[in-house]
């Protein structure tokens, strides 16, 4: 379903991908791995379109994303939960998840896609009139990623969804998007706790300074020295 | 080579241009000195969109005392700079104490000069409101000037005056730019905690800066009335003067010593070329000039926010970076 | 009573119609502000232009007056449009000393245009309402109507901009600009609806000015200041806040208008706002 190949990109003067390339097959959910600085929300980034590449290219079914504005990615069906969550502080619950539903055709499907947010996430519906910017953490995370299934995405990606969560709320908010995977959604998510990430995906890539070092299947990788030396402690 | 210019620019009245020409280098010795005075605040992130203000209480000062209390212009003068250095320490010690800048700053001063133009209209019993006002003669029976009454019917005289009061304000502007509060200034606008941290006392500077800007500008109104001879709420205070100030110095550009001459120059011959150019078309078409100068003040901003000097000073940089030391 | 002046009543009244419509010119602006961080400072003045094209299109086009107005309003929504799109956009990233000024240019360049267009002779719409005395008092039937008409222009805003998606975009956009094309919102295109909106908000605006008053090219000048000042008040970009410092300086012109002079109303309703200045420089409701 999407696929990169050879993707660079950068900040200016300073480059952040080299010759990245992968793929998401429908159905599946892949992780990127990799330690802090090693470009892993830069790759979000550039397949969202909120960078510019440098070299490679993007395809999403096919079709590449290279002429693709930032704003019209959402609508190739690749939606994104941001890192931070970056929720509209001043807007309530109910206001992000309209937020999400901006595209015409989100629109039509608002009330149902809603249901189906608030069963997934049924706090979310409780603290519908609530403003965003007084959510807890776990709270904030589920209320971006029913933001970002508004619009009925063909793939989820996730920017390092544990990110500044305690322990416990990351392993509930992990569940979710096993549920999430469950109900059929493609996920790619980028991740630096990686045994919680490993759990949900079925395979993975290892990002080191910006390149592909190994991938394999969440079990091949668990099970590899590397990993397990540099990453686990092991 | 400054000075063969300068020897030049002072021997302008015996070149024999005529009266009018003389007038217009008076005024642009006059407004390049005003948008000098405006600048020295303007450079250091002090955008005021108030001078007006000090221009008007300069300008009113001077004529009310001579006209309603015979008060010499020389005293009234000096009670016109103090009145406007009053001000602005009342607008200034807040608004540096506060850390208001930026929209905010500009917004407060543009009340500024229009809380004392409408004073000036309000009182219209003695200032005679929108229609203006004129100082007293002191020159009838023949007498060429008054120096007690600040009023000389020679052209030269005032050119020379005025020329002079050009010169000083360059001076000044140079003072304050090689002086500690300059370099102390510039951390200001870009770093305040930083300056702060290092014992500059942030908002002392500021408000020596607006100080100096605001009665040199006074004084400027004063040279005004007196030259002129009639003054009016429009064209001495409020928003549109304070505006034409400001894009005078933009036009010229901000950061260069003779920049805001420059943009005077500009200014007024953009509306004499203007003038020249229509002829009797310019009566059919009134604001023509104003709409000219709206377009240009947009594509200024737009294309060449550094000014006119700005602009080239940066171009001569770039093509002889060994001759010239960056300016800070 | 020897104290209860019922003149001084009708100031109080008149101040409260007069801080409706005072509240209507301020939300434009602070939706402007609020939103993309620029302020027109030509704003009176496309108010101005506002006045002029429902004069032009009723008076010397014979449109009847509901329609002229709409077309006032239209012309002064595509004006905010189009001078966000060419003047505006190439100095977002600036200081904002740059953006005051090229809207400063637009200032003068909107007041050429009008006296090119229309001469420098006051302009009067013609509609002569008779006034409406309520006891002793009296009350101008356009400045009533103005005020019904702000009022409904406010909550038609509020409205909008809450439940519609593109009014939540629009809020949502001065909370955090750099996500919105993740919501499929192309940032650019909001803004311009924005400037849209505050446009319209001129215009209807200037189509209850015209109502009450002459129209002169020059006539921004006794209300735009005015309106900054409200703004800045109430706290720049709080819209609310406007609202709140627009009734609050509307009581100060018009019962100091009434105790004084007109002009010193205004000139004690400045010298409060510099007050106000003094002890909260954010003003009344504005953050840090």
């Amino acid at each position: 379903m999407l696929e990169l190949t050879d993707v660079s990109a950068g900040y200016g003067s300073f480059q952040a991908l080299f010759g990245v390339s992968l793929e998401v097959r429908a159905g599946e959910s892949v992780a990127v791995i990799g330690p802090n600085g090693a470009g892993k929300t830069t790759l979000l980034r550039a397949i969202s379109k909120l960078i510019e590449l440098s070299a490679g290219e993007v395809t999403m079914e096919g079709r590449s994303l290279k002429r693709v504005p930032a704003h019209e990615v959402i609508a190739h069906g690749i939606s994104q939960v941001p890192e931070n969550r970056r929720l509209f502080p001043r807007l309530t619950v109910e206001e992000n998840l309209k937020m999400g539903a901006f595209l015409p055709a989100a629109r039509a499907k608002f009330l149902e896609r809603r249901e189906f947010v608030y069963s997934l996430f049924p706090r979310m519906q409780e603290r519908r009139a609530q403003l965003a910017g007084t959510l807890s953490g776990g709270e904030q995370q589920m209320c971006a990623i029913g933001r970002a299934l508004m619009s009925g995405p063909k793939l989820l990606l996730l920017d390092e969804p544990s990110a500044g969560l305690a322990p416990v709320i990351v392993q509930s908010i992990m569940q979710m998007v096993k549920r999430i995977c469950a109900e059929g959604y493609t996920v790619l998510i980028v991740e630096q706790n990686i045994r919680q990430v490993l759990k949900v995906a079925d395979r993975a890539y290892l990002l080191e300074t910006g390149r592909i070092k190994s991938s394999g299947t969440s079990a091949e990788l668990l099970a590899s020295d590397e990993i397990r030396k540099a990453y686990l402690g092991i | 080579m400054k000075y063969l210019l300068l020897a030049l620019l002072a021997g302008t009245p015996f070149y024999g241009i005529g009266n009018y020409p003389l007038h217009l280098v008076i005024m642009c010795l006059l407004w390049g000195y005003v948008y000098t005075s405006w600048s020295i605040m303007g450079r250091l992130g002090l955008v005021s969109f108030g001078h007006g203000a000090f221009l008007g209480i300069g300008a009113y000062s001077v004529v009310m005392l001579w006209n309603h209390f015979g008060v010499s212009p020389w005293i009234g003068a000096v009670a016109g700079v103090a009145v406007s250095a009053v001000v602005a320490v009342i607008i200034g010690l807040p608004c540096f104490r506060f850390k208001i800048v930026g929209h905010y700053f500009a917004l407060v001063t543009l009340a500024l000069s229009e809380v004392t133009r409408l004073v000036i209209v309000a009182l219209r019993d003695q200032t005679g409101g929108s229609l203006g006002a004129t100082p007293n003669t002191a020159l009838a029976q023949g007498n060429a000037a008054s120096l007690s009454a600040l009023q000389f019917s020679d052209r030269i005289v005032w050119f020379y005056a005025i020329l002079a009061f050009w010169l000083a304000g360059l001076w000044v502007w140079a003072k304050v730019d090689r002086g500690m509060t300059r370099l102390a200034l510039e951390a200001i606008s870009q770093e305040e905690e930083a300056a702060a941290s290092i014992g500059i006392n942030v908002t002392r500077s500021k408000l020596f800066v607006t100080l100096i800007s605001a009665m040199m500008t006074s004084l400027g109104g004063v040279l005004y009335a007196q030259y002129q001879l009639y003054i009016n709420p429009e064209t001495v205070s409020g928003i549109g003067i304070s505006l034409q100030m400001v894009f005078g110095v933009i036009a010229g550009g901000m950061y260069v010593m003779l920049g805001p001459t420059v943009g005077a120059v500009f200014t007024l011959l953009l509306a004499e070329g203007l003038r020249l150019a229509l002829g009797d078309a310019f009566k059919q078409f009134p604001a023509l000039d104003l709409a000219i100068y709206g377009l240009m003040l947009v594509l200024f901003i737009i294309y060449m926010p550094k000014g006119i000097l700005g602009t080239a000073a940066d171009a001569w940089h770039r093509h002889a970076p060994a001759r010239a030391p960056a300016r800070g | 009573m020897e104290f209860f002046d019922i003149f001084l009543l009708e100031a109080v009244l008149n101040g409260i119609l007069l801080g409706g419509l005072l509240a209507l010119l301020s939300l434009g602006l602070n939706l402007i502000f609020g939103v993309i961080d620029v302020v027109w400072i030509c704003y009176a003045e496309m108010i101005m232009i506002g006045m002029y094209a429902v004069y032009a299109l009723h008076v010397q086009q014979h449109w009847p007056l509901l329609a002229a107005m709409a077309g006032g309003i239209a012309s002064v929504a595509l004006l905010g449009a189009l001078m966000h799109q060419f003047v505006i956009r190439p100095v977002l990233g600036a200081e904002p000393i740059n953006q005051l000024l090229v809207t400063g240019g637009v200032l003068f360049f909107l007041q050429a245009a009008a006296t090119l267009a229309f001469g420098i002779e006051f302009r009067n719409l013609g509609v002569k309402l008779p006034p409406v005395a309520i006891g002793e008092m009296s009350f101008s039937f356009p400045r009533l109507i103005a005020f019904a008409v702000a009022v409904g222009g406010v909550a038609a805003t509020y409205l909008f901009l809450t439940r519609s998606y593109v009014g939540t975009a629009i809020r949502a956009i001065s909370q955090d600009r750099a996500i919105m094309p993740l919501m499929g919102v192309n940032p650019g295109r909001i803004f311009v609806v924005t400037s849209a909106l505050g446009g319209a908000l001129a215009g209807l605006s200037a189509c209850l000015l015209v109502l009450q008053y002459d129209i002169h090219p020059a006539i921004g000048l006794s209300f735009g200041p005015i309106t900054f000042l409200i703004c800045v008040l109430g706290g720049l970009g709080n819209m609310l806040g406007g609202l709140v410092a627009a009734f609050i300086f509307a009581q100060f012109i018009s019962v100091g208008g009434y105790l004084f002079a007109i002009e010193w109303g205004y000139v004690i309703a400045f010298v409060f706002f510099i007050a106000v200045m003094f002890w909260r420089p954010q003003g009344i409701l504005g953050g840090k």
